[in-house]
């Protein structure tokens, strides 16, 4: 075992030194600030990989509305392959060194001007979302439809996951928060949501197609989670808390005449669900930018001493990307139970009644 | 910074996927699930308590069979004991029975031998009695002077007559 793992250790250092030889001399200095953030971010095509400096990808629609055009659809694969200063029917990719909109599609008006237009591309972001969704209902309709057909048997082994993974959530964070006549109530969304969080966060581990887009660390995509999680607070909150909010149980002075607490009380509605928005958003991107960081550092070190330092530091950083993963699997399904516990948390002091 | 600008479009995209699943998901998934699951622990839960009960019962059974099974034992007992005692007391009376009339019938032999040796005594009188009058007949009838010849005479009446004394 121990020279099995020596051998392995060898020969991923030959490999590496030999292809670091191979095309330190031919590829000018990589751009990491693109590099990090073009995989990442969001994105208009799926980018596979590059085979003879041809990039194969999936094209993605896009969907533009321009405000002197009108509507526009058609395929990314228009614009991505646009050469500089080349423009498909009026729009181009702006560059990611671009100050204003890098990497965002923009529309050169007949003024000359480059404007953002209303942009609702089906992009790769888009695509991840829509893909965690069809795998949601995939997973768990099947096992609603078994236990609708037959309500007493005996659960198979799927359903006995389905089970297990939903109990999970149920008794371990939503019963625990909120009383226990809500809770049918506010389940579906919660488990919803924990499921969408935990499977965003897992498929964008996996680093090839279709899976790898960069979901729940896109603010687009917690932003929306959070207002959902707002809403359910604050629109099916009870009198009881709207009474805490707007009338709290603090000496007179602090309400009346300049109603101090109340305007503490609502921005704190807004912080609950904007530190969750933050907290998901921040945790999942930065994960992937340390994976990114530690790819890129191969090339850097290779770049700037030489293809024998690179192929030393492949082996630290392939090691060190395997841990991350490793604690990103990990992070994955914590950012999902955090996020779903904060949301029964608020949803349960929501719905407390008043104490007698 | 342009990765902390929410994109509107994505926005849109999000929205959408999100609350159609969300709406799919509690319309036909969750309930389901979780009220299958409901369903089965409850049924767990009665069929543990029912299956409780059922186990009392049987153990109630079971000390009803010891109690009825002792029961009879001790009225097997009893009437072994009873018939033995019977059989005692029925031989005793047998006994009894078979004593009083051995000895009613030893007192009716008795009797009648009594009777019988009183009659044969009033016969035997009677036979001395005619034997006597037949001897002084007959003495009368031979008168005799020698007193000798009378003794001999006597003792051959009496010769004559043996059969008849010892009969």
């Amino acid at each position: 075992m121990k020279h099995l793992f020596r051998h392995i250790t060898l020969l991923l250092l030959l490999t590496f030194v030999g292809l670091g030889t191979l095309h330190a001399e031919e590829k000018e200095p990589l751009d990491v600030k693109s590099f990090i953030f073009g995989h990442t971010g969001d994105g208009y095509c799926f980018h596979i990989t590059e085979i003879k400096g041809k990039p194969v990808c999936v094209w993605l629609p896009v969907i533009v509305h321009s405000k002197e055009s009108g509507w526009h659809c058609f395929s990314s694969k228009h614009v991505c392959e646009l050469a500089e200063g080349e423009t498909y029917q009026g729009f181009f990719i702006a560059p990611m060194t671009d100050p204003k909109h890098p990497g965002k599609l923009v529309e050169v008006t007949s003024s000359g001007e480059i404007k953002r237009p209303f942009d609702l591309s089906f992009t790769k972001n888009a695509f991840g979302i829509f893909l965690v969704c069809g795998f949601m209902l995939a997973f768990f309709l099947p096992a609603a439809k078994k236990y609708k057909k037959n309500p007493e048997g005996t659960p198979t082994k799927y359903q006995g996951l389905v089970e297990w993974l939903t109990y999970m959530v149920l008794d371990g964070i939503i019963s625990p928060s909120i009383p226990k006549s809500k809770v049918p109530k506010f389940a579906p969304y919660l488990l919803t949501v924990f499921f969408f969080i935990f499977f965003c966060n897992l498929f964008g581990l996996i680093p090839f197609f279709p899976f790898g887009a960069n979901v729940t660390g896109n603010l687009s995509i917690t932003l929306v989670l959070a207002l959902c999680t707002y809403v359910a607070v604050n629109i099916f909150g009870n009198r009881h808390y709207w009474k805490d909010i707007l009338w709290p149980d603090v000496p007179m002075f602090l309400k009346f005449p300049i109603p101090l607490m109340p305007i503490i009380e609502l921005i704190s509605t807004l912080t609950k669900p904007f530190a969750l928005m933050i907290r998901l958003f921040a945790n999942i991107l930065a994960g992937h930018i340390i994976i990114m960081v530690l790819m890129a550092l191969i090339f850097i070190i290779g770049g700037m001493y030489g293809a024998g330092l690179g192929g030393v530091t492949s082996i630290i950083s392939i090691f060190m990307m395997v841990f991350m993963t490793a604690l990103e699997c990990l992070v994955a399904y914590i950012q999902a139970y955090v996020f779903t516990m904060l949301s029964s948390i608020f949803i349960g002091m929501s719905q407390e009644e008043t104490e007698s | 910074m342009e990765l902390f600008l929410p994109e509107s479009g994505l926005m849109i995209w999000m929205l959408i996927g999100f609350l159609i699943v969300l709406f799919i998901l509690a319309k036909v998934g969750w309930p389901m699930i979780m009220g299958a699951v409901t369903k089965r622990n409850q049924h767990i839960s009665d069929s543990l308590v029912a299956a409780k009960e059922a186990n009392e019962a049987l153990a109630g059974i079971e000390a009803a069979k010891e109690k009825a099974l002792a029961e009879s034992q001790a009225e097997q007992i009893r009437m072994i004991n009873e018939s033995q005692e019977l059989k005692k007391q029925l031989i005793e009376e047998a006994k009894a029975e078979a004593r009083t009339e051995a000895e009613k019938i030893v007192a009716d032999a008795r009797l009648k031998i009594q009777k019988e040796q009183d009659e044969a005594m009033a016969q035997i009188k009677a036979e001395v009695i005619t034997l006597s009058v037949d001897i002084a007949e007959k003495l009368l009838q031979r008168e005799l002077s020698d007193k000798e010849a009378q003794s001999r005479y006597i003792e051959e009446i009496l010769k004559e007559e043996q059969p008849r004394i010892e009969a």
